[in-house]
């Protein structure tokens, strides 16, 4: 972790500190080894326990900087530990090659599977190209198609959702984002392939849900799932942008929040210091809860499933009824 | 004190006594004076003519019982699930507690939500109709919101009848969070449905119809009409000029630049609207006229 560029965040300073202790100490190990090597441990251990006390105990907030982070993986670092031979696909077929939501084909453990996901950028001139993974309504256009593709030849359907939120530009608006994204939200449910929606990072509102209708909705532990962002929610309602930590608290934006309100189906374990400390193993673990998921939901059968799907969504929100 | 300053104090308290305060109060609302055109008419005047300036045609903000009259037919309105009332899920409080607030509404305009449901006709035409009410939280689609209108689609699809929604809103509720978002989805599946089913759906898009449910609902109809010079948008337009710091063309986000773009069947004047849903509907309800 420590040697990761332009670390901002302000509750990762004391692992940081202690870290770079660590380090001092591995080097000067060449006189009394075996003194250093029992501080190392003890050094170690206490980080270990740090770590794993902040990131028990983050705001949500903190979270969702957390999930913004430069070195946080995106869709394109998972594809290739969780997909064997695969393949990037472009183009909306009608003019444009949104590059901020991006698709593919490939095997999962074997059997093919179509993949759509939103792409954020490493760094700041990648970030420009991928319009920071904010997608047009050209790329949920090619969404939709990639799903409808896979809808013909019977694919099960992978969508892994990191956004801001969907672009707010005026092209965006010439060209429909409204109409895209509500396109997108009532086709889903038309389709006969199983779907899995894992959040990965960011999940921005209508941003996220134009690809957000699953049987399955997986969020990965840190992940946030977002009805406004929390700056403009404090904007709006506190009337006071710097109030967006009261504002992300009372969202309810976390992992743990979503699947007590039964928005989510499970939480996936990320490894301590997110998975952008580990992205290999935060890839795999992933892997195995797409695979089990896509085994139990292919038991059903196409009704049956799409039946679920409807209902699952259909159960969401709480009213009384007099 | 000098002799000066005594004069002035006895001075200005006579003053004070022998003005007398004629007090004109006309009630509120009995004048009402165009936003667009200044011109001042009855408040009766307007009503007649369902709430549009007679001189620029300017469309006014109308209840739902409005619309009730001034589209369906005389008694035919049924309304349905009118006792729905939201809870507050996620316990919010924001500058005011959400509990407060829905009652806070609820006294000022009537109804438990922000949309009204139902069964009417139009001229002999059976159809389901929702009219949402900006007058409540901004028209914000809350859990119950999502819940009636799924409700609604759903009636429809079992007796058969199309489905007419007038859409007056602001986007999503935040006080619900997540669960106004998968209001989004809800509607969407049940719209599914009444499609695979054959049936037409028609939206009305009113001003404001912004947010999350352009991006769902609004934008699904087999044809969509609007009224003139409406805002219907998906962004804010403060959002997107904060985000591409850049003028924004004149009439950007009304229902005039999204009939030019493609995304609007119908722009249609709310004095005409119930005689053109007539028309519209007998098409497809008595096409071997």
């Amino acid at each position: 972790m420590s040697n990761r560029k332009g670390v901002s965040l302000d509750f990762l300073k004391p692992v940081i500190e202690l870290e770079y202790q660590v380090d001092q100490l591995g080097k000067i190990a060449g006189h009394n080894k075996l003194w250093v090597y029992q501080q190392l441990y003890i050094f170690q251990k206490k980080l270990a326990d740090l770590k794993k006390e902040i990131f028990h105990s983050l705001t949500p907030l903190q979270r969702l900087h957390l999930v913004r982070q430069a070195d946080r993986p995106t869709t394109l670092d998972y594809i290739p530990y969780i997909l064997d031979n695969w393949i990037e696909l472009h183009g909306d077929r009608g003019g444009a090659d949104d590059l901020a939501l991006v698709g593919g084909i490939g095997r999962l453990n074997g059997s093919t599977v179509m993949f759509v996901g939103h792409q954020r950028g490493k760094d700041t001139k990648d970030n420009v190209v991928r319009n920071f993974g904010m997608a047009s309504p050209g790329g949920y256009r090619k969404a939709l198609r990639l799903m409808q593709h896979a809808n013909r030849f019977n694919f099960p359907i992978l969508t892994f959702i990191d956004t801001p939120g969907a672009w707010a530009g005026i092209e965006a608006e010439r060209l429909g984002q409204g109409e895209a994204i509500a396109v997108n939200l009532r086709e889903m449910f038309s389709f006969n392939v199983p779907i899995i929606c894992t959040i990965l990072g960011e999940g921005g509102s209508g941003g996220a849900l134009g690809i957000g209708i699953g049987d399955t909705i997986l969020m990965l532990e840190y992940a946030v799932y977002t009805v406004a962002t929390p700056e403009a929610c404090a904007a709006i309602l506190w009337k006071d942008s710097k109030l967006s930590l009261e504002a992300a608290e009372a969202l309810k934006i976390t992992s743990s929040d979503l699947k007590v309100l039964g928005v989510i189906d499970r939480v996936v374990h990320e490894p301590i210091g997110g998975s952008q400390s580990n992205p290999q193993q935060a890839a795999l673990t992933l892997k195995q809860e797409l695979i089990t998921e896509l085994n139990i939901l292919q038991k059903f059968t196409n009704d049956e499933r799409k039946e679920l799907r409807y209902q699952k969504f259909r159960k969401m929100g709480t009213f009384y009824e007099e | 004190m000098s002799l000066s300053e005594w004069l002035i104090t006895k001075r200005s308290k006579s003053i004070k006594k022998n003005i007398k305060q004629i007090q004109l109060t006309v009630p509120e609302g009995l004048w009402i004076k165009c936003d667009q055109c200044g011109l001042l008419m009855y408040f009766k005047t307007l009503n007649k003519n369902h709430k549009v300036c007679p001189q620029c045609k300017h469309h006014f903000q109308t209840s739902s019982y409005d619309r009730i009259e001034q589209i369906l037919d005389q008694t035919s309105w049924k309304s349905i699930n009118s006792n729905l009332a939201s809870t507050d899920p996620l316990g919010f409080c924001d500058q005011k507690l959400y509990g407060k607030r829905l009652q806070d509404m609820k006294m000022k305009t009537g109804l438990l939500d922000a949309v009204q449901t139902g069964t009417g006709t139009i001229k002999g035409i059976s159809v389901a109709f929702g009219i949402m009410d900006f007058r409540f939280m901004g028209g914000s689609m809350g859990s119950v919101v999502g819940e009636k209108l799924t409700r609604l689609i759903e009636t429809a699809t079992r007796l058969n009848i199309p489905v007419i929604i007038l859409c007056a809103s602001g986007g999503a509720r935040m006080q619900e969070g997540m669960l106004s978002l998968m209001q989004m989805a809800k509607i969407s599946s049940a719209l599914h449905k009444h499609q695979q089913q054959g049936l037409v759906y028609l939206p009305i898009l009113t001003s404001p119809t912004t947010g999350g449910v352009t991006a769902s609902f609004a934008m699904l109809g087999d044809l969509i009409i609007a009224e003139p010079n409406a805002l219907i948008a998906f962004a804010g337009r403060r959002v997107i000029e904060q985000t591409i710091r850049e003028d924004l063309p004149d009439n950007f986000q009304t229902s005039e630049y999204l009939f030019q773009h493609g995304f609007i069947d119908l722009i249609i004047p709310r004095t005409k609207l119930r005689d053109m849903l007539y028309q519209i509907l007998s098409f497809y309800y008595n096409p071997k006229n």
